[in-house]
Formats: C-alpha cells, structure tokens, sequence
C-alpha cells in the first residue's frame, strides 16, 4: 500500500506521519527544500523516519494515482523527472495570499502579506523601514510582529472591525493564547482603514491610507510615506492538481468527507485547499486524511474533535473579515488587474462590452489570467469584477483555476522520458 | 547579479538576497517596460523572474543559488541562450 503525500506544510506533514504509523509506505513530495510549509518557515520540521520525502520536488501533473514530478533547484532545465504511482494520493498544496487590486498595487515595494511573512521568517530580512500592513484578517498579526522582529516600524490596518467575532463567542477562546503573543501590536493597530492606492514611479514611495465604510466604500483619506506595503485579504487555495483531477469544490475549496476523501475515488485532501483556519486545523485534518488514505482501522478521535473545533473558527473568520464589493469603487480604468499580462480594468471593462459573458472567452479577448501565472493572482477578481458588470456570475467561474500543468515546465524538461519510480 | 559579486548565506534565495541589499526591482514587463520585484514570495505570481547561467524565466523567490551562478535582471520574456 503506498500513500503519497503532496505538499509538506501542517497538513501533509500530519497525513504522512499517520499514513506511516499506519503502515503504508509514504512518499512525500514537496517543492520546498525544507519541510513545515508556510507556517513553520524557517524552522524545519521532520517527518516520521520511515517517510521517504522528496525535497525541492514538484509535482506538475496529476493524471489519476499517477503523479508526475520534477526534483531539483527551481526552474531549472536540469531537474529529475519521475513518475510516482500511488494506491491513495493525499493533496495538501496550501493557499496563497489573496489581493484585491487597488491604483498602483503593481509598484515594486507593495508585497503579499504572506511574502513579507516568508522573508522574515524564512531568511531574517524585512522587506522596509517603514512598512504598511494592510488587509483583513488575523494572518496580519503574525505578519506585523514578524517585521517588528527584523527591525521594522509597522502600522497594521484592518479593514473590517472586530463585532464580526462577537456573534461567535465559541470561536474566540481557543485563540486568545495566540492573541496574547500579539500585544506588543494593540497600539499599531487601526480598524476599518486600509491602503486604497499606492504612489511612486519606479518604487512605491507613498500610499493612500482611507477610512473605510462596512461595505470598503472610501469616506475620507491621506498621504502617508512608506517604503514598502504588505496587503492580504485572506486566502487562495492552490487548487491545480484537485481541479486537475476532476475533485468536486464546494464554494471554491475542494469538497472532502469527514475523513478527508474527496469525490475522486482514492484521492484525499486536507488543510488550506479545504478551507482557510490556521495551521492547528491543517495538521488536525491532516492525521485524518492521512490515516484515512492508509486504511487505518480507526479515525484519529483528538483529530476528529480538534477538526471540530477548527471549523468553528474558520466559519467565525470568514464572517468576520469579508471582503465586500465597495473595494470596486478604489479601481481606476488604468488599474492592472491581471499583472502578467498588463491587463487594465478599462480593458476587462472592454472585453464585457465586446460580448465577452464567460471566463474562457473573457481570457482570450482580455489576455487576463493568459499569463506566466495562469490567473492565480488575478482570477478570482477578475471573475468577480465581471459578475458585478454582467449583473450576474460567469457560468464557468472556475476557467480561472483550471491548469493542467500545476507549474511552468520547460519544453526540454516535457520531452525527457522520466524515470519510473518502482 | 548584474556584474556584482553577492555573498549569500547558506539556504537564502536569490529574492531574499536582493531585497537584504536594498534592492526592489530587477525585471522589467514584455508590454509596459515596467519594474517588477518579489510580489507573493511563495512561487506563485511569477513577478519576480531572473536570468540564471543564460536561463530566463526563474522565479528568484524560489531559486537557492550555487556558488557560481551568474545572474541578471531579465528584461520582459527573454529566450534562452
Ligand atoms: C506566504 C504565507 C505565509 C504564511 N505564514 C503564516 C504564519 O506565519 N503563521 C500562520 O499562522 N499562518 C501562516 N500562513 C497561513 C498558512 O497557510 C496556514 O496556517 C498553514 O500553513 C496551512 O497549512 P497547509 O498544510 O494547508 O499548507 P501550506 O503550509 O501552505 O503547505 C503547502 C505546501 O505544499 C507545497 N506545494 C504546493 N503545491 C505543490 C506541488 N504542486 N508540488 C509540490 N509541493 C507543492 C508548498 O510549497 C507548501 O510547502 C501563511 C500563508 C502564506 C501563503
Ligand atoms: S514573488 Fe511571486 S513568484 Fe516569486
């Protein structure tokens, strides 16, 4: 029985371990060259010894219980293919940030909350001086206290308040040791404020720091000097490889039973690409699937009540920092939406009233989403801003995360006869 | 990079080394000629491409250099060679 795990991060460090405790041989893929994912950057974590995991390898395809994967430095041309068969694949590619564009967002010194995060804490650097971290959410306070370490002077702006946690007095509690860590922050923090444009020419110099109403509609704003912006709205799931395989979403994150299978017969999945909770809810739901993919005789019971306890806060956060349309009224027609392909929402806007009423025909007139990054920063907006031009939503919103190749490959690298892995 | 000699810590990317030497921008875009540095940090966006040993399009947010490599801004899409 062979298990493999890809994505190190929480969760799929947690399968890999509880498919080996269970007996399986287990393989785990990832593209990092340590284990821990995003959350534990900078302190590299083991796996169980009898894990056999393959470092600084991606995998780029997914054809059934076949993946395939390519193993060395970074887009380089002269990585290892292979190719690995499994009895049970368990996915646990994590998220990235999400952004909503604003005026000036493509400017070099306005960052991902999550990049600032993974420079701190992966490799000691701040990304500036004087930083602004701007978004929604709780992820900022890990972030802002990540820059203070390296040295930096952060303000923190939240662009939701905080009565959204209160209609969920269960949810609160579990976190409060974690909030205690962020005290040093109470004074750096402003709620219903965000970033609503950022300012320079070759660099960003300055931002506009704007109140905001409930709906993110601007009331009043300022010029404030920074040297770098660090913006997240929350998160994307990393959705190649299940959408790949044909794997149900429900309100875009992959659809899982509860032991983590998902509708694709002996695939499972778990952590962020089910649903965004943190990382204690990721490594729970990891022991499930894992166990689960190596047909352990019993469910892992403190996982099981760990899960429960983690969905009750990733439903509380999600209604707690929405992300509402008023962010609309910050664009202007020369704002870029899609950042590869220099796409403007003047020229989206266009697109729309050429006709353009489905995902698919809008990225082959925009060029949004036709980029190197294959719509994974621009897509959920770019779908979102033409459902509120349509007056209704795109019928194949999901043209937008549907990449066969889960990462650029070169064609050299494609042409090469992999090795089989026995 | 770009003709200047880096020393970089063990296990540092070339992204994380650029940024520590106050740089911020080291591509520029095919259409617009724009600057682009690191946007997401975690591989995903792509913004942040180098030319490594004559090979474009390498996300320096991921790529740990070996001693050796030579480096340089890559100006919108390249070929290689
Ligand atoms: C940049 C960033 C920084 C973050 N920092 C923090 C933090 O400091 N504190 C915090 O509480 N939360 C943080 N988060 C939130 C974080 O997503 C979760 O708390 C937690 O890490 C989720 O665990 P996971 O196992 O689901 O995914 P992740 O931790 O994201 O792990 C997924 C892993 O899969 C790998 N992967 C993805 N696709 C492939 C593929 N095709 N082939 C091979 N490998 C692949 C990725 O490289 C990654 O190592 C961060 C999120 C991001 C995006
Ligand atoms: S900064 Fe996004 S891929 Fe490197």
């Amino acid at each position: 029985m062979r298990v493999v795990v890809v994505g190190g991060g929480p969760a799929g460090l947690a399968a890999a371990d509880a498919a080996a405790r269970a007996g399986a041989e287990v393989v785990l893929v990832d593209s990092e060259r340590q284990l821990g994912g995003q959350y534990h950057r900078g302190t590299a974590q083991r796996a169980d010894p009898r894990v056999r995991h393959l470092p600084e390898s991606t995998a780029w395809a997914a054809e059934g219980l076949r993946l395939h994967v390519r193993t060395g430095p970074a887009d380089s041309p002269h990585r290892t293919g292979r190719v690995l068969d499994a009895d049970a694949v368990v996915l646990a590619t994590g998220a990235h940030d999400r952004v909503v564009p604003f005026p000036g967002w493509d400017l070099p010194g306005v960052y991902t909350a999550g990049a600032a995060q993974a420079l701190a804490k992966g490799h000691g650097v701040a990304v500036g001086r004087r930083v602004v971290v701007s978004g929604t959410g709780p992820f900022l306070l890990p972030v802002a206290s990540s820059l203070l370490d390296v040295g930096a002077t952060v303000t923190v702006l939240e662009a939701n308040g905080v009565t959204g946690w209160a209609r969920h007095p269960l949810a609160v509690p579990q976190k409060l040791p974690e909030l205690a860590r962020y005290a040093r922050l109470l004074g750096r923090v402003r709620l219903r404020t965000a970033v609503v444009a950022a300012h320079g020419d070759d660099r960003v110099t300055s931002v506009t720091v704007a109140r905001l109403r409930p709906d993110w509609t601007v009331c009043d704003g300022v010029r404030v000097a920074v040297d770098a912006v660090c913006v997240g709205h929350g998160f994307t799931p990393r959705l190649d490889l299940a959408v790949g395989l044909g794997c149900d979403l429900v309100d875009g994150f992959v659809r899982v039973d509860a032991v983590g299978a998902t509708s694709v017969r002996g695939v499972y999945a778990a952590g962020e690409i089910t649903g965004i909770g943190g990382a204690d809810l990721a490594a729970a739901e990891g022991e499930v699937a894992g166990a689960a993919a190596a047909r352990a005789p019993d469910p892992p019971i403190a996982a099981l009540r760990a899960i429960r306890r983690g969905r009750r806060f990733a439903a509380a956060l999600a209604a707690a920092h929405p992300v509402p349309t008023g962010r609309h009224g910050w664009l202007t027609p020369d704002t870029l939406l899609c950042r590869c392909e220099e796409v403007t929402v003047g020229d989206l806007h266009a697109a729309l009233d050429r006709g353009a009423a489905d995902g698919r025909t809008l990225k082959l007139v925009s060029r949004a989403g036709l980029g190197p990054c294959q719509g994974r920063t621009c897509g959920r907006e770019v779908a979102d801003l033409a459902a509120a031009r349509l007056g209704h939503p795109l019928p194949d919103a999901d043209a937008f995360h549907r990449r066969p190749f889960a990462t650029p490959l070169r064609l050299g690298e494609l042409a090469q006869h992999p090795e089989e892995d026995p | 990079m770009d003709g200047e000699p880096f020393d970089v810590p063990e296990g540092r990317t070339i992204a994380a080394a650029l940024i520590a030497a106050g740089r911020v921008s080291w591509r520029t875009t095919r259409a617009g000629g724009r600057p682009r540095g690191v946007f997401c940090g975690i591989g995903v966006c792509f913004d942040c491409l180098v030319v490594v040993n004559g090979v474009p399009d390498v996300r320096a947010c991921q790529r740990v250099p070996a001693d050796g490599d030579v480096v340089r801004s890559q100006r919108g899409a390249e070929l290689p060679g």
